[in-house]
């Protein structure tokens, strides 16, 4: 049985793309050769900068033979369905059998498929997969048309046997496969044939090429590790970087240089960044200090001088970049120690999103909303209020303007320096997180005041204009925001109404955003180039003259259809100031300015802007219970539980909902619990029955004295001790001491259920079982509503 | 041929021995053009010629004016005026990396000796609506070069596909010269009668135009140029094709693409002026590049741009 080897060798392919490819290589090609009627026993795919490779072992030498026999129409169809037969088969008329089949004789086809030589097929697999190779972006060069990440340059294709290594005859727009390949680009010699995989991994070997980025990277490590630890210093682990840096070289060579003394003050997260993102260097530590204090890079060639020159090249140019970032610390230090006041001013002039407005606009938002936050989370009003002041405006600072990756860190060394209280600080650099499902969720309060903020505002604000995540897209990560205020809100068991929250937030982003508007309108020739949000109004289908002192909760309770969207000044200086704008019942918008023209525009501002009061908070707080379920499926809580705990009145505060979900689950899981539940459908489904028949409520009045038997008797007694005991728990809040007493029901009512017949002629005693049941229903839903509960 | 062997000592003789390394690959060696740009992208020899299907070869230094870049002299390595080598072949040749390859051995970059690497770097210009995949060249670490497969210019699809080299030419010398401050790199021969520092001849005009960029260039000026430059490149390009005077076929190509140059570099201007906010910028450049792919549609219609018959009347 042969063993296939293949290289497409190229110009260098980009890092990021070579582990992918590699395995689309394997993928693609072993399911084609398998599709044509081929076995192997085992593949493996590797990818160097410039070739990738796929050896595969013990293909079977050829396709089995298939026979196929399709059955087609009567001899005495019309002709129309024998052409059609025909085509689909491919074959003549004589070429058919005709059989009989029940009543009819009927046409069949027989094709016979030969076995063909796997070597024709890994061709023609081959040649596809090359067509239509899935690389994110690929291009053409010279003449041809063919399409690669990067200029194709060879092709290897060898199969493996007894008789020895032949090459797969393929010709792919003039690259002819065939058994060579070329080494290192500048330690290589020339191009050399091969007979096998070991023959071509040796080889490669010899010509300076570690084929398999797995070694690569082992050894970068290794080779990295055992530099520093000599030094008695230590690497700091990134392995994104290593795979990236074990995918630009074919031969690492590694080196450790120095960093000079003057950079080396900068905070350690600046030196790291700024090697790592301009050099791909790895950064050095010392263990004692925690400062940075030498770089490893990865060279791809033994040079001669035993790699001091590449090392003096680097040093030159991390000193180069190194400068730049000491620039902006510096300058960056003393607009901290100013008080960082030209950058909240400079934040005023930065769009967050055109229609939410600036940066600075977001930050009054945020400031607000974490002040009133605070109590709940048990920071301090003042603190989380300054912290929100100034959490974002290293936004603004040089550094980040250089390295977006270090917003918030850089915010804390900058509230350090302009004298901010270490809470102040720690909130900037905290104020984001979490930013993933396994990030650690902040706990100290000012921090947890100001993440809250920033995410509900961020929340808030999308689904006011209506931009929330559909299917896969997600542009602002609104889902991870999301996820991030409930794992805030768990983790630190934070107490308080979402809905009412959000709604408060909600009326305080429309309140703000209608004070930028008045703010803007009568200094438009003024203000040059900057944008401006007005707000258009129509009220009865009448236009609607804007008032200048109108409140929006105000405005929100009489009906007022709200619309707005980005213009330029450069629109509204052709118009003039509005005075207000109607929509027609063909929904087209007309409005007048005061010099008395009129404004139409057909583009989509209705749908642009739609203020949609509280139904937008509504369907945010689901969408909050909806990450919530998620969240709470993930952590192995079963979804109904859920739902028969959001069915719950107090289920926007989050954390008393997951403590109940989290009773609820645990309940159920005992043997009472689910008996329980069982004894709960029965009387519900018993009760639901009855007053769907007689079309009334059996709500009040379960009386002892018309009890018969000692169980119902026993069931009065049972039920009057769990309400005794329920009660408090649950005012409590202690889930499980409630649902302990409801689990004592599960006797009583299993022993009603035995003995007791409720619906007897009697009306009087079935009136009054029913009122029994539906004591147990009461009981049970002021805990959770069990019908949601399955099984 | 410059000796290879021997280091440069100056600024112009590496760019000597570019010109004469690339000439004798073959490439027609062009003299800059005659206008302001950006980059050395914008000329002609390569905006307009790597459209159609007639081969060419072409290398050329080009001043390159990026206003925002400008620092008064101070910074060691950024300048509002400098230079970039300019290599454009097509069809690209397959050895095109090895031909690069030989340029920098020419300079006195040993790749024996330097870690010489070609790292991921997608080219795009807005303005010009072309793109291209290839890589930034680094040599320990430092971009030397950008090396482009042009898949697009003026919104056409290139075919063939034309090959782009482009040097940051200070920074490349500074590095094979060992400088550390741009304007302390030696012009010419240092051992020459009147040696002549980087600093020498521009120190004094970056600081120029610095304050002009920056504080001096009248922006209504600009803005009323900006859309003269454009209403005159589409009244140019919307001329009958068939000249009336002597009834041959003359497309105005090349003087129109002449004032889409000019847009875009008044354009730049008007933007170190800062009187361009971030979402006019966007409709700036929308607005060079449709120019750019005006220029391009007509050229590819003239003889240069590869049309059959496009000379006859």
């Amino acid at each position: 049985m042969p063993d296939l080897l293949i290289e497409l060798f190229s110009e260098e392919i980009p890092a990021r793309m070579q582990g992918k490819a590699a395995a689309d290589l394997k993928k693609l090609v072993t399911d084609g050769l398998v599709e044509a009627g081929l076995t192997y026993a085992g593949a493996g795919a590797f990818s160097t900068p410039r070739r990738l490779v796929l050896s595969v072992e013990e293909l079977t030498a050829e396709s089995r033979a298939v026979r196929e026999e399709r059955k087609g129409p009567r001899t005495d169809a019309p002709a129309a369905a024998l052409e059609g037969f025909l085509r689909s088969t491919g074959l003549t008329k004589d070429q058919l059998e005709v059989r009989d089949d029940k009543k009819a004789q009927v046409y069949f086809a027989v094709v016979e498929k030969p076995g063909r030589k796997a070597d024709e097929i890994v061709a023609e697999v081959l040649e596809g997969v090359i067509r239509n190779f899935p690389w994110p972006k690929s291009m053409r060069w010279g003449s041809g048309s063919l399409r690669w990440v990067r200029p194709l340059q060879s092709i290897l294709c060898l199969m493996v046997d007894e008789a020895g290594a032949r090459v797969v005859p393929l010709d792919v727009d003039g690259i002819v496969a065939g058994n060579t390949t070329e080494g290192h680009r500048f330690m290589g010699s020339g191009r050399f044939a091969v007979s096998s995989f070991e023959d071509y991994r040796v080889k490669l070997a010899r010509a300076k090429v570690m084929l398999d980025a797995a070694e690569r990277e082992a050894q970068i490590w290794q080779e990295a590790t055992n530099m520093a630890f000599a030094a008695g210093l230590e690497v700091v682990e990134d392995r994104g970087l290593l795979a990236e840096v074990a995918g630009l070289v074919e031969w690492p060579v590694v080196l450790m240089g120095q960093i000079g003394e003057d950079f080396l003050g900068l905070p350690p997260e600046v030196l790291q960044t700024s090697m790592k993102e301009h050099q791909k260097f790895f950064s050095v530590k010392n263990p004692k200090t925690g400062r940075i204090e030498r770089f490893i890079t990865v060279a791809n060639i033994e040079a001669a001088d035993g790699g001091a020159a590449i090392l003096k090249g680097n040093q030159k140019v991390l000193a180069a970049r190194l400068s730049d970032a000491r620039f902006f610390w510096e300058n960056d230090l003393r607009v901290a120690k100013g008080g960082m006041g030209e950058w909240a001013e400079g934040l005023k002039s930065v769009t967050f999103h055109n229609k939410l407005g600036s940066q600075a606009e977001r930050i009054d938002r945020i400031a607000a909303l974490a002040r009133e936050i605070a109590p709940l989370v048990g920071a301090d009003a003042g603190l989380a209020e300054q912290a929100a002041r100034v959490a974002k405006l290293d936004l603004r600072s040089g550094m980040v303007g250089e390295f977006a990756e270090l917003q918030g860190v850089m915010g804390r060394y900058y509230a350090l320096e302009a004298g901010m209280p270490a809470a102040v600080a720690d909130a900037c650099r905290d104020h984001y997180s979490p930013l993933g499902p396994s990030d650690a969720v902040p706990v100290e309060p000012v921090s947890v005041a100001v993440a809250l903020a920033d995410k509900i505002d961020t929340l808030t604000g999308f689904w006011a204009i209506d931009e929330k995540p559909t299917g896969s897209k997600d542009p602002f990560a609104l889902r991870r925001a999301a996820l991030g205020v409930i794992r805030l809100v768990l983790v630190n068991g934070v107490r308080g109404d979402l809905h009412e929250i959000v709604a408060s937030h909600y009326r305080r982003l429309l309140d703000l955003y209608t004070r930028s508007f008045y703010g803007a309108i009568p200094d438009v020739k003024s203000q040059g180039t900057k944008e401006v949000y007005p707000m258009y109004l129509k009220r009865d289908g009448k236009p609607f003259r804007f008032p200048t002192q109108y409140l929006w909760s105000h405005l929100l309770s009489e009906d007022v259809d709200l619309i707005g969207d980005l213009i330029s000044v450069a629109d509204l200086q052709k118009v003039g100031p509005f005075i207000g704008v109607t929509i027609n019942a063909d929904g087209e918008l007309s409005g007048m300015s005061d010099n008395g023209r009129l404004y139409l525009r057909k583009d989509g501002m209705l749908s642009s802007f739609k203020v949609m009061g509280e139904n937008c908070i509504a369907d945010l707080l689901a969408f909050f219970h909806d990450r919530l379920k998620v969240f709470l499926r993930d952590q192995g809580i079963r979804h109904d539980v859920i739902d028969a705990c959001l069915a719950m009145p107090g289920n926007d505060d989050l954390t008393l909902l997951v403590k109940r979900a989290q009773a609820l689950q645990g309940f159920l899981a005992s043997e009472d619990g689910t008996n329980l539940l069982q004894g709960f459908k029965r009387a519900n489904n018993i009760l639901t029955q009855a007053e769907t028949k007689d079309g009334v409520e059996y709500s009040f009045g379960a009386d002892p004295k018309f009890a018969e038997t000692d169980e119902e008797r026993g069931l009065f007694n049972a039920l009057d001790a769990a309400e005794q005991a329920i009660g408090p728990a649950m005012k409590a809040e202690d889930f499980a001491a409630a649902m302990g007493a409801m689990a004592q029901l599960r006797a009583p009512i299993d022993a009603f259920f035995t003995a007791v017949q409720i619906n007897t002629d009697n009306q009087v005693v079935r009136r009054n079982r029913l009122n029994l049941l539906h004591r147990i229903r009461a009981i049970c839903a002021g805990v959770a509503d069990l019908t949601k509960v399955e099984g | 041929m410059a000796d290879s062997a021997t280091l440069p000592r100056s600024f112009q003789e590496i760019i000597l021995r570019l010109q004469g390394y690339w000439a004798s690959k073959g490439c027609a060696v062009l003299q800059p053009y005659d206008m302001e740009v950006g980059a050395g992208t914008f000329h002609p020899a390569t905006t307009l010629r790597a459209l159609g299907s007639k081969a060419w070869a072409a290398a050329y230094v080009q001043p390159s004016r990026r206003p925002t870049d400008g620092r008064y002299g101070e910074n060691p390595n950024r300048l509002q005026h400098y230079y970039q080598y300019q290599v454009i072949i097509k069809p690209s040749p397959p050895d095109l990396q090895e031909l690069y390859l030989g340029s920098l051995r020419a300079i006195g970059l040993d790749p024996g000796l330097h870690d010489i690497r070609f790292v991921e770097d997608d080219w795009e210009s807005p303005t010009l609506g072309a793109w291209g995949l290839g890589w930034e060249v680094w040599c320990d670490g430092m971009e030397v070069s950008q090396f482009t497969y042009f898949q697009q210019v003026g919104g056409h699809d290139c075919r063939p596909v034309s090959g782009e080299l482009t040097y940051g030419l200070e920074r490349l010398a500074m590095y094979v010269l060992g400088i550390d401050h741009v304007m302390e790199m030696p012009f010419n021969d240092p051992q020459s009668p009147i040696p002549l520092k980087y600093g020498d001849i521009f120190r004094q005009t970056e600081e120029e135009y610095s304050r002009h960029n920056f504080d001096g260039a009248t922006t209504e000026m600009l803005f009323q140029h900006f859309k003269d430059a454009e209403a005159e490149c589409e009244r140019l390009l919307a001329f009958d094709a068939v000249d009336p005077k002597n009834g041959k076929r003359i497309v105005m190509a090349h003087p129109a693409y002449d004032q889409c140059i000019k847009a875009s570099h008044l354009f730049n201007l008007l933007d170190a002026r800062g009187v361009i906010s971030v979402t006019e910028r966007q409709a700036y450049i929308g607005r060079v590049r449709a120019l750019a792919k005006k220029c391009a549609d007509a050229f590819v219609t003239t003889e240069a741009g590869g049309a059959s018959g496009g000379a006859a009347a």
